[in-house]
């Protein structure tokens, strides 16, 4: 906007991140939009491919799972095969790292809802929440993974 | 109605009554995406382990696949608006923003397309 022409480059940008000191509102809101875009872009990826893997029959399940959450015991660690293990590393993390996302999402999503009623703007009171989101979304997603590896 | 600034040519002309329709659905899709994914974690969860026969066997039931259709309906659509959001946040250019949101409406209809076909394929038996 600002280089449509000379004229309007020339005036005054109003202050930008960097000046403004962080408080947990700030934090809370930009996590919303940084996780909700990892889940559109990274998360329904997983998601088709999950699908299409379910689709396609075992074997591409199996290929499906051995990429996106390998066996710890059947990472090799010599040659070419280094790479794809920590590939296969990385992927593991992308994995929790969605999941924590969707409860970080989920958790600053329901605190919109609440000031989309027209609540919660008294100061102490967002403060709280806005500190509260992101810790409540790593409980649930701690509980999630516990529910899920040891069941 | 002037012809000079942009608010000077919309000015007078009253509310075009689709202000509210973007922020509504994106939280209608926020509710249908609050349930359905709480579904799908708890199915993860409560799955007995999480290999081909039993995921596909569970995803083949009617509930569990209708479900998930909806699911990624939801989904993708708030991924969608969202996403519309970001580049219209970020994206100053009228040429870059239009090419973005037509990208943005193929990437989200082929992907949830996708999506369900491979769910509908799976629960009548062809997979």
């Amino acid at each position: 906007m600002h280089n449509r022409n000379n004229a309007m480059a020339q005036r005054p940008l109003s202050p930008h991140l960097q000046i403004w000191k962080w408080g947990p509102h700030m934090l809370v809101s930009i996590l919303h939009r940084i996780t909700g875009d990892g889940l559109a872009f990274a998360g329904l990826g997983v998601l088709l491919w999950w699908l299409g893997a379910l689709a396609s029959g075992p074997e591409a399940y199996e290929n499906f799972v051995g990429w996106m959450w390998a066996d710890w015991s059947a990472l090799e660690w010599s040659g070419a095969a280094i790479v794809h293990s920590a590939l296969k590393i990385v992927l593991k993390l992308v994995l929790i790292g969605l999941s924590w996302s969707f409860f970080t999402h989920l958790c600053s999503g329901l605190r919109h809802f609440v000031m989309d009623m027209g609540a919660g703007y008294e100061l102490d009171l967002n403060r709280f929440w806005s500190i509260a989101s992101p810790i409540i979304a790593i409980i649930l997603t701690s509980a999630f993974w516990m529910l899920l590896l040891f069941r | 109605m002037g012809k000079g600034t942009s608010i000077g040519r919309v000015r007078g002309l009253g509310p075009a009554h689709h202000g509210a329709h973007h922020w509504l659905v994106q939280r209608f899709t926020a509710v249908g995406n609050l349930l359905l994914v709480m579904w799908f974690v708890a199915s993860l969860i409560l799955l007995p382990n999480l290999g081909y026969g039993a995921v596909s066997k569970w995803l083949s039931q009617p509930a569990a696949a209708v479900a998930m259709v909806l699911l990624i309906i939801s989904t993708f659509w708030h991924a969608r608006l969202g996403l519309q959001v970001l580049a219209e946040d970020y994206i100053h250019t009228t040429g870059n923003k239009f090419a973005i949101l037509l990208l943005l409406n193929f990437a989200a209809i082929g992907g949830g397309a996708f999506g369900v076909f491979c769910v509908v394929r799976l629960a009548l038996g062809a997979a």
